[in-house]
């Protein structure tokens, strides 16, 4: 155990995957160079034919992830930006999340696509996306949105074994954070577990990737007004852990979801139509949804920064939610 | 010389000084955090863009890239806006909402910087079409980087403007690399250039470092799709001085002497050269930089003393009406 980045948690279960099996080889815009730190070394181990820079061909190369999937390699395609999956939507959406259901089970893609969340630091619209709600939309990709570094190692070395296209989406905000990680070569977390990132009992907040430590920090300010409030981290959107949410929801009788997209659609709007459908009966009030505000992310500081989510929007949803108590000590 | 070639010369030369000055202007300030987000600079392009421009109309199109501040200033946009764009003002060209990879003045023809690789070859397809339909002789030309050739969008553009004989100029600006990556590593012809021969486009190669040589071959591509030609493909070599983003400290291309090697063959260095040989004197090119430079100081004045854009500024132009503000913004 040591304590390491989350960008660091990437490097080490891509290496640990691919010394484990010879089968999983990386592929992206250059990987060589390593733009971001996860293939640290990975030439010297592995050589350039595991190790492979690409054209920017997104379109071409995620494609060809999935035709090498299914002839029993185990790609991990870093596509560095998620606003870049976009030129390959063709591949992903019609090809690799489709075709083992067209052909009856008889073809098997398991590939990783991943790619970063880019966003909170005038990128300006076309680099800031957050778009793993629009995956959600289309049956066929597993999709992992972890919080930390921890569950980042565990989850991506699930991935890798698993013998679906798994997309795994990295927060940006989350890349310098720290935690403990395991050494040991079979430490995984399965897709589909969620995980409760704090216990309370006044009102859960279903946070998602970079929304999760937002939702910790409202969580403690929320403590200091006499809130308990509950965190719940899905930390895979597909699957999705339902039961967790929904015990967590039945526990509290209040649900807030927090999501970095943009609120149309979002994951936390799925999820908050879950439990209005599901936990109505355990509901003390509306379940409310905090996320970006439906419009494109704009490049000058001083107008993008209130867009997204933070700990002061979750803890007045909580407020409302709770009904405005005063502060005990005020 | 005759004058007249003598102004245009000396307005070439003006350009590329107006390009290097407000780069290098950029560079410094972004260092010192005042202008947020990545920088891609064009130093050491200055030739290839401002040739190309030349040889274009003002009511000509032009497209760009995520590396596209010499593009705009190339085709005469005006500074301020510019610089005010990229310290994300209220009066910068896009109102704030652009930035640095978006540096884009429509009323200088822009159709748009875009910063996703190849996604700016349709649009130019596109325009041209238009062009083409509405009879008005203007011709649309787009720059892209080597990189951008292998991306799907590019060959789907090409080919179209191909098949249709649409009023086109490709310019690929073939600085060696794509981040990291050299050109011969994922282009695997010798030239971009010969990617033309697929869809049977004519195509030139150029010393993207010699103005007058850029602004000829433009010219010759201009000449044919006005004349209901077709698109050409122009691939101008050429070399960026910065690395890729001026911010991307963990780019570690070390690229030895080479950068050193192409600052031998600097554009605006070469091209004072040969206008003093040609009999201008080094005074009016001297008096030229020092106006460029208070052009330029002027710029980054304005920028500064220029207010930021409301809040409510970010729901704007999504659509053509305002969209509602969310209450958790006016609250
Ligand atoms: C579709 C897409 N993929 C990847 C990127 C990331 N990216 C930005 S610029 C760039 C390199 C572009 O190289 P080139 O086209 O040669 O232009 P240059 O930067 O050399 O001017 C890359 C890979 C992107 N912006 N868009
Ligand atoms: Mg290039």
């Amino acid at each position: 155990m040591a304590k390491a980045t989350f960008l660091e948690a990437i490097r080490q279960a891509q290496y640990e995957e691919m010394s484990r099996d010879e089968r999983v080889f990386i592929m992206g815009e250059d990987i060589i160079c390593n733009v971001f730190g996860t293939t640290t070394g990975f030439v010297d181990a592995f050589g350039t034919e595991r190790v492979r820079d690409t054209p920017i061909s997104e379109n071409g190369f995620i494609g060809a992830a999935g035709g090498a999937a299914m002839v029993g390699m185990r790609p991990i395609v870093d596509a560095t930006i998620s606003s870049f999956l976009y030129p390959a939507m063709d591949q992903i959406m019609s090809i690799i999340a489709k075709s083992r259901y067209i052909y009856g089970g008889q073809a098997r893609l398991p590939l990783v696509i991943r790619s970063c969340l880019f966003y909170g630091n005038s990128n300006a619209a076309q680099h800031s996306d957050r778009n793993y709600s629009m995956f959600m939309n289309v049956p066929g990709l597993k999709i992992m949105v972890p919080s930390n570094a921890y569950d980042m190692k565990g989850m991506l070395k699930a991935a890798v074994r698993d013998d679906d296209p798994v997309l795994c989406f990295e927060d940006s905000t989350c890349w310098m954070s720290k935690a403990d990680l395991p050494d040991d070569p079979d430490f995984l977390i399965p897709l589909g577990k969620g995980d409760i990132k704090r216990e309370g009992n006044d009102v859960s907040i279903i946070a998602i990737g970079g929304a999760v430590p937002l939702a910790l920090k409202a969580a403690n300010d929320l403590a200091r007004d006499g809130i308990s409030a509950e965190v719940v981290d899905p930390r895979s959107l597909v699957p999705l852990d339902k039961e967790l949410i929904l015990r967590s929801v039945r526990k509290t009788g209040r649900a807030i979801t927090v999501d970095p997209a943009h609120q149309t659609c979002s994951a936390g709007s799925e999820i908050a139509a879950l439990i209005a459908e599901r936990a109505f009966d355990a509901l003390r009030g509306p379940v409310l949804r905090v996320a970006t505000a439906d419009t494109h992310l704009p490049f000058s500081p001083a107008i993008e920064k209130a867009l997204y989510p933070s700990p002061e929007r979750i803890v007045a949803a909580a407020r409302q939610l709770v009904g405005i108590r005063q502060p005990e000590n005020a | 010389m005759t004058d007249g070639q003598n102004d245009r010369s000396l307005e070439k030369y003006r350009r590329m000084q107006r390009i290097r000055q407000f780069e290098d202007l950029a560079e410094a300030i972004h260092a010192q955090g005042e202008i947020p987000g990545s920088l891609h600079t064009y130093a050491g392009q200055e030739a290839s863009g401002v040739g190309a421009c030349m040889a274009l109309n003002d009511t000509d199109y032009m497209v760009g890239t995520h590396r596209s501040h010499g593009h705009p200033i190339a085709k005469g946009a005006k500074l301020r806006p510019l610089m005010a764009e990229l310290l994300g003002k209220a009066t910068g060209i896009c109102k704030g909402k652009g930035g640095s990879m978006h540096l884009s003045d429509f009323s200088v023809g822009s159709l748009g910087e875009t910063s996703i690789v190849g996604s700016g070859v349709p649009v130019a397809a596109g325009a041209a079409l238009g062009s083409k339909l509405q009879g008005n002789g203007r011709v649309a030309l787009c720059f892209f980087g080597d990189g951008a050739t292998n991306e799907g969008a590019f060959h789907e553009g090409m080919n179209l403007a191909a098949v249709w004989a649409l009023p086109a100029i490709f310019v690929c600006e073939n600085n060696g690399y794509a981040v990291s990556t050299p050109a011969s590593a994922t282009v695997p012809v010798k030239d971009v250039a010969e990617r033309a021969r697929a869809y049977g486009m004519p195509s030139i190669i150029v010393d993207g470092q010699d103005v007058d040589a850029v602004e000829a071959a433009v010219a010759e591509a201009v000449g044919r799709a006005r004349t209901g030609g077709g698109p050409t493909l122009v691939e101008t070599k050429t070399y960026r001085y910065a690395d890729h983003a001026v911010n991307m400290g963990r780019i570690l291309l070390d690229r030895g002497g080479e950068v050193d090697e192409w600052r031998k063959r600097d554009p605006l260095t070469l091209y004072r050269a040969k206008l003093i040989a040609g009999g201008t004197a080094a005074a009016l090119l001297d008096a030229i930089e020092r106006e460029v430079a208070d052009e330029v100081a002027d710029a980054l004045q304005f920028a500064r003393d220029s207010a930021w854009p409301e809040q409510a500024e970010a729901f704007d132009d999504v659509f053509v009406d305002r969209l509602p503000i969310p209450d958790f913004i006016t609250a």
